[in-house]
């Protein structure tokens, strides 16, 4: 082990495709480097069950896989990583103070790279019922409802891809959207429809979700017409997309009205030394490829700003 | 190094049930990505709690009658039992300081 250390050229916050990229460009650029992740290295890729989209990788590869092989490779020249909560990224003198659960760092440059979590529905009964019932893994969860009907709740290519792996195990899977057609990509849209145990409950919210111990049911609202209906379900997969969790910034770099970090094409913030990548900041196409490009670019123009103020 | 051990649904009454400190179980399978993601994790914790807390992992699509038993819909969870009760249940990936305010509290 090497000594505790608390002040670091570079300091990452994020574990994902883009700070693990712009970990293997700092470290090999021989910048002192520390990577705060707060769940667990790979980040949202690495609960996809395959990427088939990374190139490099003509066969696909697992998530899991990819985000441990780029944490080796960040590694392997001295990436430094720990596990913690980022309370507060503040700028002072020259230096930036990184306010974490597992203590209080500086760095001369800090590139913020912590994605984006997943999106909650925030009606009654989820909370109560997340684990029995309410799922937000379909490939992780689909095999306790075998034989029993379920639900999706949302219409992009998440969802979809979801609720075409359910209807191998579900005896009747319903995709609850609130609009009237679905955003996912046109190949899962033509092999959701196909699928002879799919429905689709268009214009439709959940209000609650409701049981005695498990989800039994749905209270869905019609958006269109106000119609209020009930659909009994054993389970609940909520797809509803990704939000970033932004909101201990607020004040240190400017965002937009969703959270999102403002950054120009060098990922530079506007505030000196501070720079977002990946799926934190706004007009990120949110794909593991360009958030990795995003943690590349951040780390160069944040070595050349270093060479400068050095 | 300590490492979570491998227990089944047989087993399980004997290693977790009547042990003498409190015991760590991640209930996992092999298709659940977040599962693992959650292993490394509980590889340290049963490092810094070792001598203190039992860490075992149950293969729910091998051993389902724990899966049951315990009214488990989602994986990962961890399940913390205490003389032989469950006193905690953590559904999906949480942060590690969650997972030890949880383990300090069973060994209070």
């Amino acid at each position: 082990m090497q000594q505790d250390k608390t002040s670091y050229d570079v300091i990452i916050t994020g574990g994902g495709p883009a700070g693990l990229s712009a970990g293997i460009y700092t470290a090999r650029a021989r910048l002192s480097t520390l990577l705060i992740e707060r769940l667990a290295i790979g980040g949202q890729i690495a609960t996809a069950e395959q990427v088939d989209n990374y190139p490099g990788f003509p066969d696909g590869i697992g998530g899991f896989e990819l985000g441990q092989l780029m944490h080796q490779q960040a590694t392997k020249y001295g990436l430094q990583t720990v596990t913690a909560d980022v309370n507060s990224i503040r700028p002072a003198d020259k230096q930036i103070e990184v306010n974490t659960t597992g203590g209080d760092y500086t760095a001369r440059a800090v590139i913020i790279a912590g994605g984006s979590k997943r999106q909650k529905l925030g009606v009654p009964g989820e909370e109560e019922f997340t684990g029995r019932g309410v799922s937000y893994c379909a490939t992780c969860d689909a095999a306790f409802f075998r034989e029993q009907p379920v639900a999706v709740v949302g219409g992009g290519d998440a969802a979809i891809t979801e609720a075409i792996h359910l209807t191998k195990f579900a005896s009747r899977v319903t995709v609850i959207h609130r609009r009237r057609e679905l955003r996912a990509t046109r190949i899962l849209q033509e092999i959701a429809f196909a699928q002879p145990n799919m429905g689709f409950c268009w214009d439709n919210t959940v209000e609650a979700i409701e049981g005695e111990g498990f989800v039994e049911r749905l209270r869905l609202n019609n958006v269109r017409t106000g119609e209020k209906s009930t659909l009994a379900v054993a389970g609940v997969f909520i797809s509803i997309g990704f939000q970033p969790d932004t909101g201990f910034l607020k004040g240190t770099v400017p965002m937009d009205p969703g959270g999102l970090i403002i950054t120009n094409e060098r990922m530079e913030t506007g505030i000196p030394g501070i720079y977002a990548a990946g799926d934190i900041r706004q007009n990120s196409a949110r794909q593991a490829i360009t958030a990795a490009g995003d943690g590349a670019t951040a780390a160069i123009y944040a070595q050349k700003y270093l060479t400068e103020q050095a | 190094m300590s490492k979570p051990v491998s227990v089944d649904d047989t087993s399980f009454d004997q290693v977790v049930l009547k042990a003498e400190r409190p015991v760590v179980v991640d209930l996992w399978a092999p298709w659940c990505q977040p599962c693992k993601m959650v292993a490394p994790i509980l590889d340290e914790l049963a490092d810094e709690y070792n001598g203190q807390i039992n860490f075992v992992k149950v293969d729910i699509d091998q051993n389902p009658k724990t899966a049951a038993r315990y009214g488990i819909m989602s994986i990962p969870t961890l399940l913390i039992f205490k003389n032989g009760q469950p006193v905690s249940q953590l559904v999906g990936l949480r942060p590690k300081r969650e997972l030890k305010q949880n383990m300090d509290a069973a060994l209070k």
